[in-house]
C-alpha cells in the first residue's frame, strides 16, 4: 500500500521517525506499536531502531514477501484495512501510518464505499488503540474534501485531535500528518496537538489546524457572506473556452459552426 | 508470526461478534519455529498488562508448550523464571505455517510463511 514512497526509502525512514515523534510515548518506554501500510517494512525498522516492538500490516502479498526478505523483526500480516481490523481492544500503545490513508478513499470495486470504509477502519482502530494513545497518519491528501471526509468518519468513531503540517509554506518539504488522539488516559496527561516543524511566520502558525464543526460552519458562512455562490462564479463554458474547443477541433479536421457574434450566447427562452 | 500477536488477533467478520466465541482463534496443523530474541524486560511487563493470560496457557498447552504458570505471579519481576519462560512462549515462538479458525463463525485465517491472511470475503464485511 505504501507504494508511493517506496522510491525514496530515506524520506520514507525520515517521515516515519517523525510520526513517531508526534505519538509522544512516554519515554524510556518499550511500546507495542502498530504499523497501517508497513510494506516492505522500512518505516518498521525505524520503530525497531527506537526499541519498540510492532506488528505491520499491508494489502499487498508481494510487499509483505520483501519484508519477509528483508527479515525485519516485526509480525506481518495481510491484512485491507478498509475490512476492519482484526485486534482485540486496547493492546497497541499507538499506531503510525506513512502514505497510506489516501488509498482508502478510492473505490476500486461497486462494493466498496469510501465512507464505509474509513468508518470501519476508524472504528476498529479506535478499539485497538489503548486510551491516551494516538494514531499518526503521514498522508498526502488530494483535495480538501478527501481531508474532510476522512477528517468526519475519524471523529464519528471518537477520534479527536488535527492535522499537524510541516513546512507549509514549502512546496517540497511540506507534510501532512494527521494526529490522532485515542481518548484520554485515567491520569495521563492532556492531549495536546503537537506544532508542525518549520512554522515561523504568522501565516503560517495556523497551520496545526484543528477541525472542528463549528470552524467549518464559520468557513461556509463567511464563503457566503462574500455574495453567495453564484455570484462570484463564471460560467465553465464561456465564449473564450467554446472558441478554444473549436480552433482544437477544427486542427482535427472536424466540422465546425463557422464563428459569429453568436456564438456563445445564451438562447432566448422558447415559450 | 509470533504466539504474542496470536494473542491479540479476534475474528473480525462484521457479524461475528460473541466475544467468548471469536477470540481466541483455534490454532490447527501448526508449524512452529523458535527465533531467539533478546530479553526485554519494560516491553514484558507492559504486555503483561495487554495480553489475555487465560488465553495464552490454552495455546500453549494445545500446542505442547509447557512451564507457564495457570496465573500470573504477584510480582511477576521478582520472578525471572517465569520473566524468562513468558519471554520464551510469547515473543521466541513463531508460527510459520497453519490455520486459525474462529470458533463463532467457521472462518479459517490461513497463515503462510508466518504471515497470516486477514482479508474478509465480501459478504462478511
Amino acid at each position: 500500500m505504501a507504494c508511493g514512497a517506496v522510491h525514496f526509502p530515506n524520506s520514507l525512514a525520515e517521515m516515519a521517525l517523525r510520526a513517531l515523534e508526534l505519538l509522544c510515548l512516554p519515554e524510556d518506554q518499550s511500546s507495542l506499536l502498530l504499523d497501517i501500510g508497513c510494506g516492505s517494512g522500512l518505516s518498521g525498522e525505524v520503530l525497531e531502531d527506537e526499541g519498540h516492538t510492532w506488528v505491520g500490516l499491508d494489502i499487498s502479498p508481494s510487499m509483505l514477501d520483501v519484508a519477509l526478505e528483508r527479515e525485519v523483526e516485526g509480525d506481518l500480516m495481510l491484512h485491507d484495512i478498509g475490512q476492519g481490523m482484526a485486534f482485540r481492544p486496547g493492546v497497541f500503545d499507538g499506531a503510525i501510518s506513512i502514505s497510506v490513508l489516501q488509498w482508502l478513499c478510492n473505490a476500486d470495486s461497486k462494493v466498496q464505499v469510501p465512507k464505509a470504509r474509513l468508518t470501519r477502519f476508524f472504528s476498529t482502530l479506535y478499539s485497538a488503540l489503548a486510551r491516551g494513545s494516538r494514531a499518526v497518519f503521514q498522508m498526502y491528501p488530494e483535495n480538501d474534501n478527501q481531508l474532510d471526509l476522512i477528517m468526519t468518519c475519524a471523529t464519528r468513531c471518537g477520534f479527536t485531535g488535527g492535522l499537524v503540517i510541516d513546512y507549509p509554506n514549502s512546496k517540497k518539504a511540506k507534510k501532512f500528518y494527521l494526529c490522532l488522539f485515542a481518548g484520554q488516559a485515567a491520569n495521563g496527561p492532556r492531549q495536546e496537538l503537537p506544532q508542525g516543524l518549520g512554522v515561523d511566520d504568522p501565516q503560517g502558525a495556523a497551520s496545526g489546524v484543528k477541525y472542528s464543526a463549528s470552524d467549518r460552519r464559520l468557513q461556509m458562512m463567511q464563503q457566503r457572506s462574500k455574495g453567495g455562490k453564484g455570484k462570484t462564479r463564471t460560467p465553465i463554458k464561456s465564449k473564450d473556452w467554446i472558441l478554444r474547443r473549436k480552433e482544437l477541433a477544427k486542427l482535427r479536421g472536424e466540422k465546425t459552426a463557422s464563428d459569429s457574434k453568436f456564438t456563445g450566447r445564451k438562447r432566448r427562452p422558447q415559450f | 508470526m509470533r504466539l504474542l500477536t496470536h494473542n491479540m488477533l479476534q475474528c473480525h467478520v462484521k457479524k461475528c461478534t460473541d466475544p467468548a466465541l471469536n477470540f481466541p482463534l483455534q490454532l490447527q496443523d501448526i508449524e512452529l519455529e523458535q527465533v531467539e530474541t533478546e530479553e526485554n524486560e519494560d516491553l514484558l511487563l507492559n504486555l503483561i498488562n495487554k495480553v489475555d493470560y487465560n488465553a495464552l496457557t490454552t495455546t500453549a498447552a494445545q500446542l505442547g508448550l509447557v512451564g507457564l504458570p495457570n496465573a500470573i505471579p504477584k510480582d511477576p519481576q521478582a520472578d525471572p523464571a517465569f520473566m524468562t519462560r513468558l519471554h520464551e512462549v510469547l515473543l521466541e515462538t513463531n508460527i510459520t505455517q497453519g490455520k486459525m479458525a474462529c470458533r463463532g463463525c467457521g472462518h479459517v485465517y490461513t497463515i503462510k510463511d508466518g504471515i497470516p491472511n486477514m482479508l474478509l470475503a465480501e459478504h462478511e464485511i
